[in-house]
């Protein structure tokens, strides 16, 4: 007869483990304590062929009690990191890390920055190869708080320099601290990941000390270079960039314009169209209708007056042009089964009336257009506009009445 | 019970030819630590000496210089890594298929029962499993009450570190094995006064479940119906394999079930319907104590087990299986075997101050009983005086119970000796009210509750026998 009830070690010690899981998801930090003091007899068998073994589960669930229960020290705290990086020598960087940045967390910055070097300068034997992504990581977070000591800095020299002092010692210790900043984060980001917080800190260094070059280059890696992740904010950050460098608005429609593809509900994408509308070409200004369009497919946008005034803007000017109707047309096809309901149903009209005539008005307009001037919406808001007498309401009537042949083309 | 204990030691040695003459140190040594720790809790261990007992072996045993011994030697010789403290340690270490009674840390346990049985002392298996486990009987870091010349490491780790809790079954099983291969006589019987017979253990059970009195006499005439009370049913023959070996505690915990079922038929409809029915008339009941109600009882004992499984439960997750005296396998590992002790030593204290709790630096003492039922108390939670007129009515003089039906756990039996069971118990094709009372054996008694349904099915058999082989295939309920 088989005996799978038979209670041994191996289940005693999964049924304590289920134990601590519970505690720890119910915050118990006491409880979960308890158990734990249990389970660390499982390192006495640390050959488990499980995915994660007893040492990395008490280095993670020792970490999470320590630092939420009430009578934990900092000291305490410490005192077992240290322990645990004894435990596993193929964890040893991880876990100082992690260690680094709980300290960061509790503004133990000095403790941290003495980490991180104790680490760097850590060898041993083949290991030191093998967690060399760990120490890429360890050696970016010392340039990180090296550019934060540097940050630091440059405001007392420029607190200085305004009361007419100028600080030499000041001057020189920042430079000293850009110089061992700029090394480390230019390392870390010649490994495809994704490393905002790095890149923004180095762009920042060289845009201080004049190297446009360098921080254009490094953005243009980060943002195209096909082996990183797709990361929407490489392309703000350089969007944002070549905007402070005062580039030609060809180069900063290029730059959003993969941004549309990857989020095309960015909040950019009102940039995007406001500058692709006023473009000469004629692809350009295709594409900003489109890029308008998908935006305000998302229903974080149902709101946004200044999206729906872009629209407003562009329709308005197609209509009146008569040309490009079919522009419309095409990206209305898509759209006409779900946008009415969506957009332009009677309760949004009464509310968005109620709520913000701004808002309102630009939507009637789209949607005189759109659905003809018989559509709910514009009718109730048109209604409700001219009954308060106001001017803009007025003329959005007469515009979507004179120019329902328009809507007619466009429906039909 | 040592000289019981040690005579049987002995004889096993000398079957097993396992006596080697040049060493036979190592091995008496080690019955002795194994007669220590069986000693019954509740009565001064004697201590034979030593030397009493290894002039016993020497002049005793069959000192035969075995072949086997001298190319253990050299198998050991071959494998330097092989390494153990014991002479034999690597020949238990190899798989032998042959020799299936090779000693174990539950063959200890084994050897201890068949002690206690022979001398008929008051102890059931499932208790003395629940000591060893509870920690009242040394068994899972038993080495820590050698003495200082033995000293455990490399094959002899396997042996003597444990790693799991017996199992009543295996216990049970080998220790049949083990009568049949010593070639002992019939053991001495178990008569009616006995502690293990059904009678008596069935009013401890019922005691300790919370049931009448009253239900004694109803298991009485269970057992006596289909005879499990006598000698000869109850009284262990090594080596006669017709007769069915008897699991008192099973046994007994069984017969209740099955008086249950007869009273109250537990079909999940009709003890309801009964107690209410003895509620309606304990209101009119003036004399005497009060009917009992199977609601009742079953709110009361339901807390009182939840409660407990709860904490057996946590018990289980909280066990310590290692001790202070770290084990290591060779001296070179000793020093890494050692910083992980201190390691854990180390994080026991940091999260045990953390917890809160205190833990219980004594142990509590043995208890034979693990739920008790005071008729002390006011809140009637005792149901021991309950009386059963509730159940009963009179016929021709006689009281009977009004329940006229009955259902078998199962029509057929299987074969015990293909699949090793009579039944097969899965919970979801039988009554909630029968899983419960089967629950609350199973967690009296520590064992699955598969095998009490086993014994309930056995005896149903033997109490419906006739009506059986009469009735039609269709009919699981019969007609009392």
């Amino acid at each position: 007869s088989s005996h799978e009830h038979k209670l041994n070690f191996r289940k005693s010690k999964e049924a304590c483990l289920s134990y601590i899981q519970d505690a720890l998801l119910q915050k118990q930090w006491k409880r979960a304590a308890e158990f734990l003091a249990c389970y660390v007899e499982s390192l006495e068998k640390d050959y488990s062929r499980e995915h994660i073994g007893p040492s990395e589960m008490i280095w993670r669930v020792g970490t999470e009690i320590l630092w939420h229960h009430s009578q934990s020290s900092m000291k305490e705290f410490n005192c077992f990191m240290e322990q645990m990086k004894t435990l596993g020598v193929k964890r040893y960087l991880k876990v100082c890390l992690e260690h680094v940045f709980h300290l960061l967390c509790n503004g133990q910055i000095d403790e941290a920055y003495q980490n991180l070097s104790l680490a760097e300068s850590w060898r041993f034997g083949e290991q030191t190869a093998i967690q060399d992504k760990e120490m890429k990581l360890i050696e970016a977070y010392r340039g990180l708080l090296d550019y934060y000591s540097w940050s630091k800095q440059k405001n007392i020299l420029l607190e200085h320099s305004e009361d007419g002092f100028s600080d030499l010692s000041v001057e020189q210790e920042m430079h000293g601290y850009f110089r061992k900043a700029a090394v480390n984060l230019k390392e870390i980001i010649k490994i495809p990941g994704v490393w905002d917080v790095f890149v923004k800190c180095l762009v920042d260094l060289l845009e201080f000390y004049g190297d446009h070059d360098e921080a254009r280059q490094v953005l243009n890696e980060y943002a195209y270079n096909s082996k990183f992740p797709a990361n929407p904010n490489a392309h703000v950050y350089l969007y944002q960039f070549l905007k402070r460098q005062g580039e030609s608005k060809k180069s900063l429609i290029s730059a959003l314009k993969i941004l549309h593809d990857i989020v095309p509900s960015h909040e950019l994408m009102i940039d995007f169209n406001t500058m692709l509308q006023k473009s000469k070409k004629r692809k350009k200004r295709r594409l900003g209708l489109e890029v308008i369009f998908a935006a305000l497919d998302y229903a974080g946008w149902k709101e946004n007056a200044k999206a729906w005034s872009c629209l407003a803007r562009q329709v308005k000017q197609i209509v009146t042009s008569e040309k490009h109707l079919d522009w419309i047309k095409q990206e209305w096809n898509s759209r006409k089964d779900w946008w009415p309901a969506f957009h332009f149903s009677r309760y949004l009209a009464k509310r968005n009336w109620q709520e913000n005539k701004n808002l309102s008005c630009e939507k009637a307009l789209v949607a005189g257009i759109l659905l003809g001037k018989d559509c709910k919406y514009f009718k109730y808001v048109s209604h409700q506009g001219c009954k308060a007498q106001l001017k803009r309401f007025r003329m959005l009537k007469k515009f979507v009445n004179r120019h329902n042949p328009a809507y007619l083309r466009i429906s039909g | 019970q040592d000289e019981i204990l040690c005579n049987f030691w002995r004889c096993y040695l000398q079957k097993s030819k396992q006596a080697y003459c040049k060493r036979p140190a190592g091995e008496t040594v080690k019955a002795l630590s194994v007669c220590e720790s069986s000693t019954d809790v509740d009565s001064d261990p004697e201590r034979p000496s030593l030397l009493h007992l290894l002039s016993l072996s020497e002049s005793d045993g069959d000192l035969q210089t075995d072949c086997s011994f001298a190319s253990s030697v050299s198998k050991v010789s071959d494998s330097t890594s092989v390494y153990s403290g014991s002479v034999d340690g690597s020949l238990y270490s190899m798989k032998n298929q042959k020799e299936k009674l090779r000693m174990t840390m539950p063959m200890t346990l084994s050897f201890c029962y068949m002690a206690l049985l022979w001398l008929r002392e008051p102890i059931t298996l499932s208790e003395l499993l629940r000591f060893v486990v509870e920690g009242h009987i040394p068994y899972l870091n038993v080495f820590q009450h050698f003495p200082e010349k033995m000293k455990l490491c490399g094959l002899d780790l396997r042996i003597f570190c444990v790693e799991s809790w017996p199992v009543y079954e295996e216990v049970f099983n080998k220790m049949h094995e083990l009568a049949a291969f010593l070639d002992l006589p019939r053991f001495p019987d178990i008569t009616d006064s006995c502690f293990l017979h059904p009678d008596m253990l069935c009013m401890k059970y019922l005691m300790e479940a919370n049931l009448p009195d009253e239900l004694h006499n109803w298991t009485c005439r269970v057992v006596k119906k289909i005879g499990i009370g006598e000698v000869d049913f109850l009284t262990l023959m090594p080596g006669n394999k017709s007769t069915r070996k008897v699991k008192y505690d099973v046994l007994a915990a069984a017969v209740i079930v099955v008086v249950l079922k007869l009273l109250f038929l537990l079909d999940d409809h009709y003890e309801w319907l009964l107690s209410d029915f003895a509620e309606e008339r304990n209101k009119n009941n003036t004399e005497g104590g009060p009917y009992f109600e199977f609601k009742k009882w079953y709110e009361v004992v339901k807390q009182s087990l939840d409660v407990e499984q709860k904490k057996l439960d946590e018990e289980r997750a909280k066990y310590l299986w290692r001790c202070e005296k770290p084990l290591f396998y060779s001296v070179k590992n000793k020093s890494k075997v050692l910083k992980r002790r201190q390691m854990v030593v180390n994080l026991q204290n940091q999260f045990g101050k953390l917890s809160g709790s205190v833990r219980r630096a004594e142990k509590p003492n043995p208890s034979s009983f693990q739920l008790s039922w005071s008729e002390e108390n006011t809140d009637g939670s005792c149901f021991h005086g309950h009386s059963l007129k509730g159940v009963l009515q009179e016929k021709c003089g006689l009281l009977t119970a009004m329940n006229p039906d009955y259902w078998l756990c199962t029509v057929k039996l299987c074969n015990e000796k293909l699949c090793g069971h009579l039944a097969h118990y899965r919970e979801v094709e039988f009554p909630q009210s029968y899983h419960f009372v089967l629950g609350l054996f199973s967690f009296l008694l520590r064992i699955q509750p598969s095998y009490i349904h086993d014994e309930v099915c056995m005896i149903e058999h033997k109490l419906f026998n006739k009506k059986l082989y009469k009735k039609l295939k269709y009919n699981t309920v019969l007609r009392k």
